[in-house]
């Protein structure tokens, strides 16, 4: 209890740092448990871990999916240097166009490229290049390249998480791990399914960073910097499943499924109940439009295949056909159906890259939103335990009135006193997380529309840019077929 | 499962032209003998047809009539052409494929079936691309038909064949059972038989440079035909299915407009409306390349096979003749049955030269109307190809232009 009351008691300090521009930022109270950045978990390997190479396959579809949240000591408070002019979790109104303004002309770029493998067999893994470009002056420096392994992605997610996902901020996840997919690259199949995925998990790094960067808290936070700058990193072993770490997320996840059951919450605030039934609605079609989309690139990629099968032998039988001018055409028509296939074959990778990745993050992101009112739930839960507790020190103290023992009556009071203070902190947290989570969805709402305007816009784009050869090439056939005399 | 009676007139036919299908054939209609397929009912597990007759010839009683026909009465007619020796010289017209609507009947099954699972909505789309399904597979099976009775009523010498007048008159049933499962096993081993004789035959090499050419092609073009028959077919069922992916799609996103809080509803219900119509065309078309590639190499899948059954009742000739002259020289060297011999081998010889004769014009024929068909088809498809892309094209370009409009 006293852990989490220190580390309330900070995450208090944070906020009113933050929080409002009218007070005064407390700095001289952020006596930093300066934690440096390398003491974050177990140094190394674990020699005898047996499991430190073990991955976990998480489904999509577990609904009570919890993020991995970093077991190291209390979030790590380092003072950051605030530029003053972006104050970002200002409440006025007025100041919002401000911050949309500034989320606008948002000046960074993140690239992830060139992926290498290190090492052989089971033991292998891919390395990704990290780039960032940005004239932004919380950054050392305006470009910065830097390796990064797919398991510091996941560090990272995770301590952001454990950082900011109390407190009602929608943390982009990360994206998610696979050990078929991995396995086979590992193993060294040069095949294209293997190219196919590590493409995939590249620019799903990419997209990942990028959704990071764009929240300005946490485009600000000492881990994300660091993540982005230095050039070495500590390994992020907590990520693994069958670690210590591992295990005790499988614990406290299943707790928090039955304390989910058992808080049942007296809704106040019709917005969060409309807002709660919202994103589940939208998460049973978006999930829906994903398969129907997964199926699409599917048949698509199968179209390109029997139409290059055909072409093939159209021209076969264009061969063989002994009248010369149809055997001209029939080699013309086999010519545009090869062209087609490429057709078919790019848009099925517009289909996918575009259509099918965004549904799949989306999906992803919505169980981190619903993951976040839950994190309200709980504070409401703690708010309520805390007033019962007050309520039974209170009764206590009454009875200890009429047993004179001042010392006892005296403890009682000082716990009176104690309660008292953790039920008003209870309020100001589930007050503040409730303020976080209307501007953190009202922020998420506009990045979501963003988002899935442009993508199917590119879209349609490819889909007329498809029709718009398939007319050339059909154009060009014409005077062949009627030149058959 | 389905009683359709599609002979409302109008309903049925109504898209196409009344005039003879005769899609995949150039044939040039003659007054003195016109027939065509006038109407179709579908029943429970038979297809009836109305098989029309226009005739200026003074063997049949009136100068128009109708009967119905069933599938396995056009299969005894095509049969009685096989079997009858006098025909030996002649491509055969292909006998039209059985009518098959298993495929479709299980699908609409499977969807009254599985009608609690979808919303209403979804539940009659579905309902209407099954029911378009079928009424497709239906015009088809009526046309290719209609083609071999086409076929038949502009060959000079098939049109007179008595079996056929009958087919076209008799306005009764013909009583014609289908092979029972003797006679089917009877039909395989002749067919053993012929395969392995045919490869015999095949293997003597011909005087003529003529057939011997065209032995060459037709084994090679049949072989290649049939591929290509199999790989369209294919490429197809993948365009369909990604078409009905792209239906799946429209519905979903109508739901995600309905219910969107933002203003990405408006956005949504426009990009479903669009996709409810690039799916329509893409469906289209499908259907087309179905019709005229698809179509087009099965059918002439069936006619190569026919031209080579005459090459093979030629080559069986050949092998006769021979033998016939063989079985001359041995008698005139024995001096026995000589005369026997002697009228053997004038028969055999006629036989062969007649069928050689009508043969060779039968293979001419037979390139001139393949030539023609593959140009008519691959210029419709090309043009309905074009049609449909413009269409999409212009349908993309404007719901663009409005979406781009709106923000």
């Amino acid at each position: 209890m006293s852990e989490e009351r220190g580390s309330s008691a900070q995450t208090e300090e944070d906020e009113d740092l933050f929080v409002s521009a009218m007070e005064s930022p407390e700095a001289a109270r952020l006596s930093a448990e300066d934690l440096s950045p390398s003491s974050n978990g177990p140094r190394d390997d674990d020699p005898d871990d047996l499991f430190a190479e073990a991955t976990e396959e998480v489904s999509l579809d577990s609904p009570e999916r919890q993020p991995i949240l970093s077991d190291g000591p209390s979030p790590a408070i380092t003072p950051v240097s605030i530029s003053p002019r972006v104050d970002v979790f200002d409440r006025s109104p007025d100041l919002d166009e401000e911050e949309e303004e500034n989320r606008d002309t948002f000046d960074i770029q993140i690239s992830v490229s060139d992926p290498e493998k290190v090492g052989d067999g089971m033991n292998a893994f891919m390395i990704y290049k990290v780039t960032t470009k940005t004239s932004l002056s919380i950054f050392s420096r305006d470009e910065v390249c830097v390796k990064r392994r797919f398991s510091d992605f996941l560090g990272l997610h995770s301590k952001l998480a454990s950082k900011y996902m109390h407190m009602g901020f929608i943390v982009p996840p990360a994206p998610e791990k696979s050990i078929v997919g991995m396995t086979k690259v590992k193993v060294g199949k040069e095949d294209l399914s293997s190219v196919e995925f590590v493409e995939k998990r590249r620019s799903a790094l990419e997209r990942y960073l990028l959704r990071t960067v764009k929240h300005p808290a946490l485009l600000k936070d000492p881990d994300v910097l660091q993540f982005l700058e230095s050039s070495e990193l500590p390994r992020a072993v907590s990520t693994q499943a069958l670690s210590g770490a591992g295990i005790l997320r499988m614990v406290n996840k299943a707790a928090d499924a039955v304390n989910k059951m058992t808080i049942k919450m007296n809704e106040s605030d019709a917005w969060f109940e409309e807002k709660q039934q919202q994103f589940e609605n939208l998460d049973v079609q978006l999930r829906k439009l994903h398969v129907s989309v997964e199926s699409l690139v599917c048949h698509r990629k199968e179209l390109s295949v029997n139409t290059a099968l055909f072409a093939k032998s159209a021209a076969m039988l264009g061969n063989s056909e002994d009248h010369t001018a149809l055997s001209r055409a029939l080699s013309q028509l086999a010519e545009v159906e090869e062209k087609i296939e490429q057709l078919h074959q790019e848009q099925a990778n517009a289909d996918f890259y575009l259509i099918s990745e965004l549904l799949g993050d989306y999906v992803r992101l919505i169980t981190a939103v619903r993951g976040v009112f839950d994190q309200r739930m709980k504070a409401w839960g703690k708010w309520q335990d805390a007033q019962l507790m007050l309520q039974r020190k209170r009764e206590a103290e009454a009875k200890l009135q009429y047993a004179s023992k001042p010392e006892k009556l005296q403890q009682a009071r000082d716990e009176i006193r104690e309660w008292e203070g953790k039920v008003q902190q209870g309020e100001r947290d589930f007050e503040q997380i409730s303020r976080n989570i209307r501007r953190e969805v009202g922020q998420f709402e506009k990045e979501r529309v963003k988002d899935f305007r442009v993508v199917i816009m590119k879209y349609l784009e490819s889909l007329v840019h498809s029709q718009q050869q398939l007319i050339k090439y059909w154009e060009a056939f014409l005077p062949e077929a009627k030149a058959i005399a | 499962m389905m009683q359709e009676g599609l002979d409302d007139g109008p309903d049925f036919l109504s898209e196409e032209d009344r005039g003879p299908r005769a899609v995949n054939v150039d044939l040039q209609t003659d007054a003195t003998l016109q027939v065509d397929i006038s109407d179709a009912l579908s029943e429970r597990d038979k297809v009836k047809f109305t098989v029309h007759t226009k005739s200026t010839l003074p063997n049949f009683k009136q100068n128009e009539f109708s009967v119905v026909r069933q599938h396995e009465e056009f299969i005894w007619l095509h049969d009685s052409f096989v079997e009858n020796e006098e025909y030996a010289g002649y491509i055969i017209p292909p006998a039209p494929p059985r009518p098959d609507f298993d495929a479709s009947r299980e699908k609409l099954q499977k969807l009254g079936e599985g009608e609690g699972s979808m919303t209403k909505e979804e539940f009659t789309k579905m309902k209407q691309e099954l029911e378009a399904e079928y009424l497709a597979i239906f015009k088809k099976t009526v046309a290719m038909h209609e083609v071999f009775l086409c076929r038949v009523a502009a060959h000079p010498v098939l049109r007179k064949d008595l079996n056929f007048h009958v087919f076209l008159e008799y306005n009764q049933d013909l009583s014609v059972r289908g092979k029972n499962k003797k006679e089917k096993l009877e039909d395989f081993f002749k067919n053993v038989v012929k395969s392995a004789d045919g490869v015999l035959v095949a293997g003597v090499k011909d005087v003529d440079d003529f057939f011997e050419h065209e032995k060459t092609f037709l084994l090679e073009y049949h072989n290649r035909v049939k591929d290509a028959s199999a790989k369209s077919d294919r490429k197809i069922r993948s365009h369909k299915n990604a078409a009905d992916d792209i239906n799946r799609i429209a519905s979903t996103l109508y739901t995600l407009g309905t219910q969107d809080s933002t203003d990405l509803c408006k956005f949504f219900l426009k990009v479903s409306e669009l996709f409810e119509k690039t799916r329509k065309i893409e469906a289209r078309v499908a259907a087309d390349e179905d019709l005229k590639l698809a179509d087009l190499l099965k059918y002439y899948l069936r006619e190569s096979q026919a031209a080579k059954d005459l090459l093979y009742r030629r080559g069986r000739a050949l092998v006769d003749y021979e033998n016939a002259n063989k079985g001359l020289d041995k008698a005139r060297a024995k001096n026995k049955d000589v005369l026997q011999a002697e009228t053997t081998q004038q028969v055999c010889c006629q036989k062969f030269e007649k069928i050689s004769e009508s043969a060779k014009q039968e293979l001419i024929d037979f390139k001139t109307r393949r030539v023609a068909a593959f140009r008519k088809n691959l210029v419709e498809l090309a043009e309905l190809e074009l049609k449909h892309a413009k269409g999409n094209l212009q349908l993309l370009q404007s719901c663009l232009g409005v979406l781009k409009g709106d923000t």
